[in-house]
């Protein structure tokens, strides 16, 4: 008995001191909050292995970010908010920065965030309005945002019926949550400006059955279909479009409806199928090379490496790398390596990701370029899109990079900012 | 005929069709709650543990090999290319009957003559460990399930159904998904073999003996416990046809197991105890969200109305026969 509880102290002791060894040599704590359970597992796995494997790398190839090892303890939402709301809380204390991984999940930590002084980065989701650094000093949404998503897919639209899209129909079919409704502002905004008709249908969580929604589609005809999903909402639409007969070369998901996962389960019948994408998919870049190098032939990868150069996994690495360039350039700007939660965000603010630095990242033509700036949180706001060939199984980009409509959406996010920031009272900044 | 009324009856028949698949999840709970009183939260998972089971059986994949090449730095990912459906099928079937005795051995017979509240909280309990099981076992990505049940659009229906309306009106035909056609005859045949079972062979009388009473029937020596594996493996069965159904329309994902939340209503509607119940409830089920969606959404200007619903017309059934359409009326003598 008295060995038994010898050999249990002993034990508690070593993981105690081990835990504490980890913590003091580690000086930048980037928490991440994923969902590798749950309904949405199948898309925050792929992601959340793209970052696990960014960060192994950089810790591995560089020993960290100017010497400081990289840590990245991981809290399960299972994308529900209230759950990553108590992530958020049990990791904040030294935490550099979080990546909440859902507009609702973003948009409960903004007021929280703001008033602990911790980063927000929601790359292209989370509250659109949160581009105004004026307003929203801790939260950045670079490299686009869904209001740009939405012009974007309009301006496509648009050029394929010669700039006149009038009494066009069409539908917007969304996830009837934060995120899902975050387009409808600005498609409502350009349906005056353009003429079009709007027809909005939302889909409750998690979107398996949608037939309702479908028929209400096969019968008023839409000219083009615009989607919000996640998840199995995503599969289902693009399985029932194909089984109405809807032209899929006019049915356009944002950039988180256009992964592998969401095409594969309708086979032949999503060929055709659109997509924006401010990432490319594929393995054909250096970054790739250095993982393979320095993770995966260590036999350290991140899952079972199978999703590797997928659509969300090379997005989790876009997200990784620009929350760790936002640390070096914290502590280049500070001259220090041992950066605070507030020398990160002035990085953040900072960040420069031009054509000649992406390619010294290993990201050569992998993402637009896009920098930060005091007043612009929310980057180039540069979107292309890809089409699904389902008999290659994979994605094809078929455009330029190209901007949104800026004169609706920058007056958009001017008045939704402003509104936010006389609710709470937030002094303008960058004056 | 008018476009409306053409549209209106369209709208009936994917109702009823949506319902049948809604039946087909309520059917498994209907078993078990028939033989064994227990509630079993566990449905939806076992509808997910049967789909993934079958995809890894098809594709030949090694179960748990991510764990095994996590523990032993092994590369294990298939043993064989891919074999026929049957051939899957067959296993799948296998696993089911194992789960369900693994199933009595660690959970039901140590729970036997406890409040229905402790065996329904043990099935809450089940529900997440067959998930987690059903991850490690298979992965958590998307499968793609193709047993060879044709899918999308009826063409001969939308012909044979465009000329129906008035000339020059702007009609389309009518719209029905072939993998819900067959899923209504997959239902009639379980219904009719589940009916034809239950009557006419001696496993199928015991358990309709230990439905209606459990004491007497030990008391003529029905073994309690077999019955218990029996139903359990036959509700895993119709589980594997439901995820068959699902996992065929969307692909094998971990959300398979929300569709028990659309057989919950169901079973209200239905009764617990009634396996026409939850054929009927479903069909109900399935034409009024249909129908609320479309033209009572349509009138207000909403959408997504049809999941709460759902849940709408079976709080209000309970209120004028809470014991279901054709379940057993409770009395309690005092």
């Amino acid at each position: 008995m008295r060995l038994k509880k010898l050999l249990l102290g002993l034990l508690g002791s070593v993981i105690a001191i081990g835990s504490f060894l980890e913590i003091a040599s580690a000086d930048l704590k980037f928490p991440m909050l994923v969902y590798r359970t749950g309904a949405y597992a199948p898309n925050g796995i792929p992601n959340a292995d793209g970052f696990v494997d960014y960060y192994r790398m950089i810790n591995a190839r560089d020993g960290g970010i100017g010497g400081e090892k990289i840590v990245f303890p991981e809290c399960e939402t299972g994308y529900k908010t209230q759950v990553g709301v108590e992530c958020y809380e049990k990791h904040k204390e030294g935490a550099m920065v979080f990546q909440p991984m859902s507009t609702g999940i973003t948009y409960q930590l903004i007021p929280k965030a703001t008033a602990d002084g911790v980063t927000i980065y929601s790359t292209g989701y989370g509250r659109t309005s949160a581009k105004n650094g004026k307003v929203f000093k801790w939260i950045f949404n670079a490299p686009a945002t869904y209001w740009d998503g939405a012009s974007i897919a309009i301006r496509h639209i648009l050029k394929q019926n010669l700039g006149n899209i009038k009494n066009k129909k069409i539908a917007l079919v969304y996830h009837n949550s934060a995120y899902g409704k975050e387009p409808i502002r600005t498609l409502e905004t350009l349906a005056k400006k353009h003429g079009y008709k709007l027809m909005l249908l939302p889909v409750d969580h998690p979107g398996q059955e949608q037939k309702a929604t479908w028929l209400k589609i096969r019968k008023s005809r839409p000219n083009y279909i615009l989607m919000w999903g996640w998840g199995v909402m995503n599969s289902v639409a693009v399985k029932s479009a194909a089984s109405i007969k809807f032209p899929m070369e006019n049915f356009i998901g944002i950039w988180w409806s256009g992964s592998e996962n969401d095409v594969l389960p309708a086979g032949q019948g999503a060929h055709g199928y659109k997509a924006l994408t401010f990432n490319a998919p594929g393995t054909d870049y250096q970054v790739h090379k250095d993982i393979k190098k320095y993770v995966h032939d260590k036999g350290n990868a991140s899952g079972d490496g199978s999703h590797f150069g997928t659509v969300l996994y090379n997005r989790g690495l876009f997200q990784a790398m620009v929350q760790v360039e936002a640390a070096r350039v914290a502590q280049k700007m500070h001259g220090t390596s041992k950066i605070t939660a507030a020398m990160y965000r002035d990085g953040m603010e900072n960040v420069n990701l031009d054509a000649a630095r992406m390619e010294q990242l290993g990201f050569k033509n992998f993402s637009p370029p896009f920098k930060n700036t005091c007043e612009n949180h929310g980057g180039s706001g540069l979107a292309a899109v890809q089409q699904w060939d389902a008999k290659a199984k994979k994605w094809n980009m078929i455009t330029e990079y190209m901007y949104g409509d800026s004169d609706v959406v920058d007056k958009l996010i001017a008045e939704d900012s402003a509104k936010y920031a006389k609710e709470q009272k937030i002094a303008l900044r960058c004056n | 005929m008018s476009v409306e009324l053409l549209n209106f009856i369209e709208t009936v028949l994917n109702g009823l069709m949506s319902g049948i698949m809604y039946s087909l999840v309520a059917l498994g709970f209907v078993l078990i709650f028939k033989a064994s009183g227990v509630f079993n939260f566990a449905q939806g998972v076992f509808a997910l543990f049967a789909a993934l089971t079958l995809v890894g059986f098809q594709t030949g994949q090694v179960p748990f090999s991510h764990l095994i090449n996590e523990l032993f730095g092994t590369k294990l990912h298939h043993w064989y290319p891919e074999i026929h459906s049957f051939l899957a099928i067959i296993f799948t079937i296998i696993t089911m009957i194992v789960l369900a005795w693994i199933i009595e051995r660690l959970v039901l017979k140590h729970l036997v003559n406890q409040e229905p509240i402790i065996l329904f909280m043990a099935t809450i309990g089940l529900a997440f460990v067959l998930e987690g099981i059903g991850d490690l076992m298979w992965g958590s990505d998307v499968k793609v399930l193709d047993v060879g049940i044709p899918s999308g659009g009826s063409e001969w229906l939308e012909n044979a159904t465009i000329g129906l309306a008035a000339e020059g009106s702007e009609y389309y035909g009518m719209y029905i998904d072939v993998l819900n056609v067959w899923a209504t005859v997959i239902a009639v045949i379980l219904v009719t073999a589940l009916a034809l079972f239950s009557q006419y062979t001696k496993t199928g009388r015991a358990l309709r003996a230990v439905a209606d009473d459990h004491q007497a029937a030990l008391s003529v020596g029905i073994s309690l416990r077999t019955i218990w594996v029996f139903v359990w493996a036959m509700s895993g069965f119709i589980a594997m046809v439901a995820g068959i159904m699902w996992g065929t329309e969307s692909g094998v994902q971990f959300s398979l197991s929300l569709i028990a939340l659309k057989a919950l209503p169901v079973l209200i509607l239905g009764g617990f105890t009634s396996i026409p119940g939850a054929i009927i409830g479903g069909l109900l089920i399935g034409v009024g969200e249909k129908l609320a969606e479309i033209y009572i959404g349509g009138l207000f200007d909403i959408g997504a109305i049809e999941n709460w619903f759902a849940y709408f017309m079976a709080l209000v059934f309970l209120l004028f026969r809470p014991q279901g359409l054709f379940g057993e009326k409770i009395i309690e003598r005092v």
